[in-house]
């Protein structure tokens, strides 16, 4: 469905990545794990385009996402849950929800957008309670479930989400997790970047870890969740453990 | 009590004017973060299209009105295109730099169109003034206080009940998270370069007749209209609406009362007092509500 070829993204003369592949299979949840500064980021910004004059192939469903808008990716079928959540603090959540489907309202698809408001609502139960509230009086845990239901209601068959788990309590980052693959046993195709690895990797089907602008290790999730090099760098593993027995 | 009456009048219909002026500056600042100083020179361009288009060209009122704020709306959306678009990296204080040489442009053109001479038209309506309590009240100042009731309301209107509205105040708090939802920032942008026109065109139009009206007219009243807005909470909707009612009210007492040489300083007391106390004005909070 997405497909990276050897992609490579500067931010003024500072290569931030450095001939990244990377692929997501309709759905797919795929995990990209990586430290801070590794460029996870960069790469979702770059196919979300808001980060032009990248090189590379970026391909979604067959066709090049060369020189898009952010909007007209949008338009294609990929939404972004941005980091930090960046929901619209002083509209209200209902507001905020509505601007999700900004196109689809625009194309006056009232009907679609109205079921899919119902789903989201049904999905996070709290954004119903709070429908009238401003956006910036939400918990954390709350905006990101809003971020989350905001991207949904453009109705996308991708999914990014760029660190959902940032600043957020464990019990609420399973919750959401938990969310994810719910989606994903829905058809929904999800690409999520963590630095949470142990979380993102648990509802992953694979996995990638990027380290400063390159891709290091791919594999199945439940590999990567085993392997030793993963383990002492994301999974915050005592080393201890790992030094215990080898001598 | 005949005197005070006198001079309420005319600060509310001044003040109303302030008002139209600082929401066109507030407009454009909370979905740009720019401040543009040549939004005075859009409010002359307004009185003198008006007068033009009516009193020399002969158009009925009801055409002319709306045909100079259309025509100023268009002006302030190529003036984006032109000059503000092109910049290749857009500092705020480079692109403030272009607003201030903008109006320099804006002046020079129209004193080139419309000469140096200073040009009145009629009152909307020929009706006689009222007497209210010994103090007379003109009927332009009724129609300066309608068409900015209707224009507070449709703005209202149109921020929190239209998808576009909440559109541009998605993309004044933070415009990648808007981008990224797929509302185009640069339309928005472009719509509020009209609308901020639009709004200076109007007070232009309404402050015609009470006025005389030339080339230079601009300045001071886009600087009272920045006072208002700062005075209000720069990027605040009811913030304009209050800073530039106070900022009326205020000048009308101090000319009646203390000296009419008083009149422009105390728009810039009250400035200073305001930037001294409370930066953020009167309305403007720290939290993120704007609108």
């Amino acid at each position: 469905m997405l497909e990276i070829r050897n992609l490579k993204c500067y931010y003024g003369r500072i290569r931030a990545l450095s001939g990244v592949s990377l692929s997501v299979d309709q759905g797919e949840v795929v995990s990209l794990i990586g430290a801070n500064g590794s460029g996870k980021s960069t790469l979702l910004t770059a196919i979300s385009g808001l980060l032009p004059g990248w090189r590379g192939e970026l391909l979604f469903e067959g066709e090049s996402l060369a020189g898009l808008p952010p909007q007209e990716v949008v338009a294609r079928g990929i939404s972004m849950v941005p980091e930090g959540r960046l929901i619209f603090g002083a509209l209200s959540v209902m507001d905020n929800l509505r601007l999700g489907a900004y196109l689809r309202i625009r194309k006056r698809d009232h009907f679609g957008v109205r079921q899919d408001l119902d789903k989201v609502l049904s999905i996070f139960p709290v954004l119903k309670e709070r429908a009238g509230q401003d956006a910036g009086t939400l918990s954390g845990g709350e905006q990101q479930m809003l971020a989350i239901g905001r991207a949904l209601m453009a109705k996308p068959r991708l999914l990014l989400l760029d660190e959902p788990s940032m600043g957020l309590a464990p019990k609420v980052v399973k919750q959401i997790f938990s969310t994810l693959s719910m989606l994903r046993d829905e058809g929904l195709t999800i690409l999520v970047v963590e630095q949470n690895a142990q979380a993102a990797l648990a509802v992953a089907d694979r996995g990638y870890v990027l380290e400063t602008g390159r891709m290091v290790l791919t594999g199945r999730a439940a590999d990567l969740l085993e392997d030793e090099e993963v383990k002492r760098a994301y999974l915050g593993k005592d080393y201890a453990q790992f030094t215990e027995g080898r001598a | 009590m005949q005197e005070f009456l006198q001079y309420l009048f005319s600060g509310i219909t001044n003040g109303a004017i302030y008002a139209v002026i600082a929401l066109g500056f507030s407009t454009l600042y909370s979905a740009t973060d720019l401040i543009n100083f040549a939004q005075g020179e859009f409010v002359m361009l307004g009185a003198l299209l008006l007068m033009t288009l009516w009193t020399q060209v002969s158009m009925p009122l009801w055409a002319a009105f709306p045909l100079a704020v259309l025509l100023v709306a268009a002006v302030g959306m190529v003036f984006d295109r032109v000059a503000i678009k092109t910049v290749k990296k857009p500092s705020p204080i480079l692109l403030v730099l272009i607003t201030v040489g903008a109006s320099i442009l804006f002046r020079g053109g129209a004193m080139l169109l419309w000469g140096k001479h200073s040009y009145s038209v009629p009152a909307f309506s020929s009706i006689s003034a009222v007497e209210i309590g010994g103090a007379y009240l003109f009927p332009q100042s009724l129609w300066i206080l309608g068409v900015v009731l209707v224009l507070v309301a449709g703005l209202n209107l149109f921020y929190h009940r239209t998808l576009t509205g909440k559109a541009m105040q998605a993309v004044a708090i933070n415009k990648q998270a808007a981008e990224l939802l797929g509302v185009a920032s640069r339309k928005m942008t472009l719509l509020a370069w009209g609308l901020a026109a639009g709004l200076g065109a109007v007070a232009g139009v309404i402050i015609s007749p009470i006025t005389m009206s030339a080339y230079d007219m601009g300045t001071m009243l886009g600087l009272k209209g920045f006072c208002a807005a700062m005075l209000g909470g720069l990027g605040n909707f009811w913030g304009a609406v209050v800073g530039g009612v106070l900022l009326g009210l205020t000048e009308a007492m101090g000319v009646g009362y203390v000296s009419s040489s008083l009149k422009d300083a105390i728009a810039f007391l009250l400035l200073l007092l305001i930037l001294y106390a409370k930066p953020t004005g009167i309305l403007g909070k720290a939290s993120s509500h704007r609108f």
